[in-house]
């Protein structure tokens, strides 16, 4: 018995995925009705489950499939093209299956459901086809499991052939060519034909085009099981704990790294470091056992788009780039109800009736994109429309419905702000509660979940013209990249992707920078207010001796919780590190400050910082949702005044420098004795990759070339840092070394002097100098002019 | 076998203290803390046990006992728990004790204070007593003093 379990489970498993192979089949096949391979892809799945569901003795499932069969059988002999009647009732199909499927998995049972009424149907499409184009058949229409063989199957014997043959050996074998037109047909694809020998035969009319599929068919069935014998199907839960046991090696790694570097015997070092390059390798192994590309669950959406936009009249099609971006599989599995929410709303409410497309010069056929890349160690989803766009005036009105804002409130807000009105809990601008969207509960769920696993979301709205929802989430959650500071003696650490910028603040400017608003401590950052707290006082712990009043340095962490930016002041600023997550004890979990723990190098144990649990306690965010609304955040500020943060540096000749803040990835110091030469290029290693590096001053050839130090043809010379401006596009970055970053300032971009310089846009006043405007892309394409193209291919 | 035990004994302030030889995971030496600012206070800290972070929970403040002298290291009881293992800090470790059933007694009814809630009762030894402690019982409390906080 238990013998037979295994059959059934496996025989679950097998199903499931072939079903859902079946929808993403059926929805190509329906743009493409010719795509014969498709076809024969779905006949054959349904084939299987037919065949051994007889085997196992589900009837009433064998039956259901039985029909199927049949109608699928006149559409791969081509009596009959399929068209969306044909294909819904093959989805009805599909999902009759599913369910028993789901009956037999819970109760071991196929269910009592009644399918006649599906049978009907689907014997119905087929002998529709029968009167329409096959007048002639004598045999009266009679019911499915009694559906004497199509006259032309019978005439069709079976292939018998040896399937590891060649497709001609394979025809030649059965009967169905002779030799000659084999041999003549190779001798054209051998003179340069580049069509399929089977293709040749056909049009040559050596064989009919049935023929060459069975011939293909043999071949397909017989290189199937050499790919499942490659694969087997492992626990989740067992790589789960290959994961923690990974991680604990990652952490035994560390410590023995420390160890090693106070150590002089060379066999010990030499073995560490080869401990130290296969644990790496390890865990990246592992690692990649749990990552899922993301067309897993995209798989899905073609079918939920052509059935949603059939039952809103609406005509959809979908486009998905990056399916094959890969994802931890516990992330994949709490992203996949929110997206799957944001691509109905997209066809519900995004997509317009197709009259009204027209009407605005639009293609009837609305196009829904999904995108998935990876940038700068998270991946991006975007999910677009080129709809109507978020219509503001209406969610305003909403919201005032509603009584989510004020009407006062409501005559200030931003379009972002309205936009951010969206996620608000019990928000929804349907007009009519359709039965897919517009219950009001949706966005602020989306949202609520993606942050959960520490992700973004962002809406882009062009009015007339779409929606693009933008998502970011971290590749994976069990090691996350942080930063470490101390506070009070102790480490902490803050992960990445709340943090904004570090200030540090000395002598002078340490004790005028702050300011306080009647005993609430504030820091002027770039013209706007931060307000600033103090680790240790929410803490509770003492400072480490030199205090933040002491007038020694003040160390700020900028951090964003929740849409609001704010200053934690530390004793300390370490370094970022890769940490392992690890949970806290069930009598540590009330604590709102503390998201985990994990274990640094040298053994200790460090607390996770839940910088929206700290914001809560220092009250930086009330923990109800109300805020947001109406009040200024800095992303706001940032896009609506027409103002850019600037990165200002020295240029070669002294001059002072600027480029965007925008483009730049990060700033980071190396020492130029990590600068090496490979291909003709400058690089340095760089977070396991090779960065290459531009010389300002090689890029800005015009200039006086007085560089102090800064010479690029003799790095290495001289034991000294430098500063490199790092630059990410599509996943590729390249490092621009400059003399010295000045300052970062936050006004108009206006070019008061265009340049016809090479590597300048122009100059213009910042904090009331002369600065020339770097071209960064300008620069980048001068000195790699395959830069930007690589990206977008890579 | 009916009617004899097996405790795994340390001392706490000079009191033998005893716990079920099955729930203790293992005994470990002094193993350097993590402190957690806002936890309780009997939560003396964090260690890290082969890359496992355990909560160390410190027996005198939990049983109302005098504070340690700060030069007196701790020794680390592991106990076994439903979510994961707690280390229980202690004095001095003692033997692996057989005791017989017959010896044993519910704690006094002048035992006052949280710790009554915390003690099973009292295994009469030869020369000195044996309080067992419920384990159970001292977790869950710390619980909800955690929340309380």
């Amino acid at each position: 018995m238990g013998n037979m379990d295994d059959i059934i489970r496996e025989f679950l498993v097998e199903s499931n995925e072939n079903l859902d192979q079946l929808d993403r089949d059926l929805v190509t096949l329906e743009k493409d009705p010719t795509a014969r391979e498709v076809l024969a892809s779905i006949f054959r799945t349904i084939h299987t489950i037919k065949g051994t569901t007889g085997f196992l003795g589900f009837s009433r499932l064998e039956s259901v499939a039985h029909v199927g069969e049949n109608l699928l059988s006149s559409l791969r002999d081509g009596r009959l093209l399929l068209n969306a009647q044909i294909t819904s009732a093959l989805l009805a199909l599909v999902d009759a299956v599913r369910q028993m499927l789901v009956n037999i998995e819970t109760t071991g049972q196929e269910g009592e459901g009644n399918y006649t009424s599906l049978i009907d149907t689907l014997t119905r499409v087929q002998e529709g086809e029968k009167k329409a184009s096959a007048p002639a058949a004598t045999a009266p229409p009679s019911p499915p499991a009694v559906l004497p063989p199509a006259p032309e199957e019978m005439s069709r014997e079976p292939v018998n052939a040896d399937p590891a043959l060649p497709l001609g050996e394979i025809l030649v074998q059965a009967g169905r060519v002779n030799s000659e037109e084999v041999n003549e047909a190779l001798k054209l694809q051998h003179d340069g034909d580049d069509r399929h020998l089977g293709e040749i035969l056909v049009e040559k009319g050596a064989a009919k085009p049935a023929a060459v599929q069975d011939a293909l068919q043999v071949q397909a069935e017989a290189r199937a099981p050499a790919l499942s014998d490659s694969n087997i199907r492992v626990d989740v839960s067992l790589l789960d704990k290959l994961m923690n046991l990974v991680g604990e090696l990652v952490l035994a790694r560390n410590q023995i790294l420390q160890f090693s570097s106070t150590q002089q015997d060379t066999s010990f070092l030499n073995t560490s470091q080869r401990l130290n390059l296969i644990t790496t390798e390890l865990q990246e192994g592992v690692m990649k056992t749990r990552m899922q590309p993301i067309g897993n669950i995209w798989s899905k959406f073609p079918r939920v788009v052509r059935d949603l936009a059939t039952a809103c009249e609406k005509q959809v099609n979908i486009e998905m780039q990056g399916k094959e971006t890969e994802l931890d599989k516990t992330i994949i599995e709490s992203i996949k109800d929110p997206l799957t929410h944001l691509v109905r709303n997209a066809v519900d409410h995004g997509v317009e009736m197709p009259e009204k497309r027209q009407a605005s010069g639009k293609s009837p056929e609305g196009h829904l994109l999904l995108r998935a890349f990876h940038e700068g160690g998270q991946v991006n989803i975007e999910i677009s429309d080129d709809g109507a766009g978020i219509d503001l005036e209406r969610v305003k009105q909403k919201a005032l419905e509603k009584g989510l804002i004020a009407s006062d409130q409501a005559a200030r807000l931003s379009d972002r702000e309205l936009l951010n009105l969206l996620f608000l809990p019990g928000f929804s601008t349907a007009d009519k509660v359709t039965n897919v969207s517009g219950r009001g509960v949706g966005m602020d769920v989306v949202k609520t979940n993606i942050e959960k696993i520490g992700g973004t979301v962002d809406i882009q709205n062009r009015v007339g013209h779409g929606t693009t929802v933008k998502i970011k989430i971290p590749l994976t959650l069990a090691i996350i990249p942080a930063l470490v500071v101390t506070s009070g003696g102790d480490r902490y650490a803050i992960p990445q992707v709340s943090l904004l910028e570090l200030v540090r603040m000395e002598g002078e400017q340490a004790r005028k920078g702050i300011e306080m608003i009647h005993g609430a401590p504030v820091y002027r950052l770039r013209g706007n207010l931060l307000p600033l707290v103090n680790l240790n006082h929410e803490l509770r712990v003492e400072g480490s001796g030199n205090g933040s009043d002491q007038g020694a340095a003040v160390n700020i962490v900028v951090l964003q919780a929740d849409d609001r930016h704010f200053g934690l002041v530390v004793d300390e600023i370490n370094d970022t590190e890769e940490i392992v997550v690890k949970p806290l004890g069930k009598q540590l979990k009330g604590i709102p400050t503390f998201a985990g723990a994990t274990i640094m190098g040298d053994g200790q144990v460090a607390l996770i910082l839940d910088v929206l649990g700290l914001a809560q306690l220092a009250n930086v965010v009330s923990e109800v949702r109300d805020r947001g609304v109406g009040e200024k955040t800095a992303e706001t500020e940032s896009r609506h005044d027409d103002g850019e943060s600037l990165l200002l540096l020295r240029g070669p000749d002294d001059g002072r420098m600027a480029m965007p803040l925008s483009l730049v990835a990060r700033l980071e110091e190396f020492a130029r004795t990590a600068v090496e030469k490979a291909e003709g290029r400058y690089v340095v290693q760089y977070r396991g990759q090779i960065l290459p590096l531009i010389h300002l001053s090689s890029a800005l050839t015009e200039r006086r070339q007085e560089p102090r130090n800064s010479g690029p043809s003799e790095p290495g010379t001289e034991d000294e840092k430098i500063q490199v401006v790092v630059y990410t596009d599509q996943g590729r970055s390249v490092g621009l070394v400059v003399d010295r970053i000045l300052d970062i300032a936050h006004q108009a971009v206006k070019i008061q002097k265009h340049s016809g310089r090479q590597g300048t846009l122009g100059s213009m006043v910042v904090q009331g100098r002369v600065t020339e405007l770097l071209d960064v892309k300008g620069i980048i394409t001068t000195a790699d002019p395959n830069f930007f193209s690589e990206a977008v291919a890579a | 076998m009916a009617g004899k035990k097996q405790f795994s004994t340390f001392t706490v302030d000079r009191l033998l203290f005893g716990v079920e030889v099955e729930k203790v995971q293992e005994v470990i030496r002094y193993q350097e803390m993590t402190r957690v600012p806002l936890a309780p206070p009997v939560v003396k800290g964090l260690i890290n046990l082969r890359g496992q972070i355990v909560t160390a929970v410190d027996l005198r403040r939990r049983l109302g006992l005098h504070e340690r002298a700060a030069t007196d290291l701790p020794m680390n009881v592991v106990i076994r728990h439903e979510d994961g293992a707690v280390s229980l800090l202690v004095d001095e470790i003692g033997d692996v004790l057989e005791v017989e059933e017959e010896s044993f007694e519910l704690p006094p009814g002048t035992l006052a204070g949280e710790a009554r809630e915390l003690i099973r009762g009292v295994y009469k030894l030869k020369d000195t007593l044996l309080i067992a402690l419920d384990t159970d019982k001292m977790l869950n409390l710390v619980t909800t003093a955690a929340r309380g906080a």
